[in-house]
């Protein structure tokens, strides 16, 4: 598979969505998993899926510059109300898993989600 | 079109409000998004080390209709020594910087990487001042 509807990413790894919710029909074509934002800032891709268990203000922030549309939060890491109004502002979906970014990123490799590099 | 924002030392909730800003004035005036990714990219990164580093800060940016130049100027414990700095993977950053992911000695050669001149002073104990310019095409 090379693109992968939001809605089977959060199927896949049980996510609940916590903004976004209309959204749901974007299609990611790869994926990138990192607790390093700079390592997210020197992507150079679109409709690329973050996982990350950093969950602050800067994750979004690094999102918005980076052109990343969603962000899968895992370990349980929960959403604040100000990434969430950041996030509004910027069209993006958030989500959020209770599983290991280990996990995570074995299920979305293993239904063919690409990875960035 | 002249802009001018400020930044202040471990406020962290703020970094990435002027390359915010910036992007949406960017946008607006059509520059290629390629373009405008590079740019906020750079700027985010600067904002984040003043914030990460300095005591205070602010950020100075012109645009025209070929180019974006940067400037960021502040107050704070400037860089010893700059080569060092600018290499991958040198940070002296804190654990609370860490904590908020960055501080992995990627900044300065980040910004390196998506701008066309960039242009770093320091006197320790007195500052810093970058200066980073973009062409639109």
């Amino acid at each position: 598979m090379r693109i992968m509807k939001i809605q089977q990413v959060k199927e896949l790894t049980a996510a609940n969505v916590v903004c976004g919710a209309a959204l749901l029909d974007k299609e990611v074509s790869s994926a990138f998993a990192s607790d390093l934002m700079s390592d997210v800032l020197t992507l150079d891709c679109n409709e690329v899926l973050l996982v990350t268990g950093l969950c602050n203000l800067q994750t979004i922030r690094t999102a918005e510059m980076a052109e990343v549309s969603c962000i899968l939060f895992v370990r349980g890491k929960k959403v604040t109300p100000e990434m969430i109004e950041l996030a509004e502002e910027n069209q993006m979906i958030l989500l959020e898993t209770p599983y290991s970014m280990y996990r995570t990123v074995g299920l979305l490799y293993s239904s063919d989600l690409r990875p960035v590099y | 079109m002249r802009f001018r924002y400020e930044l202040e030392g471990g406020n962290f909730s703020r970094a990435g409000y002027a390359s915010s800003e910036i992007k949406k004035t960017l946008k607006q005036l059509s520059v290629d998004p390629k373009i405008i990714k590079r740019i906020v990219v750079a700027l985010y990164e600067a904002e984040v080390n003043v914030v990460a580093h300095a005591w205070r800060g602010e950020v100075l940016a012109e645009v025209d209709a070929e180019k974006i130049t940067i400037e960021l100027k502040d107050e704070g414990p400037g860089i010893p020594d700059i080569p060092l700095a600018m290499q991958e993977g040198y940070s002296t950053a804190s654990a609370a910087v860490r904590e908020m992911g960055f501080g992995a000695g990627m900044g300065l050669p980040n910004m390196k990487k998506n701008v066309d001149e960039l242009i770093v002073e320091s006197k320790v104990g007195v500052g810093t001042q970058v200066y980073m310019l973009t062409r639109f095409s």
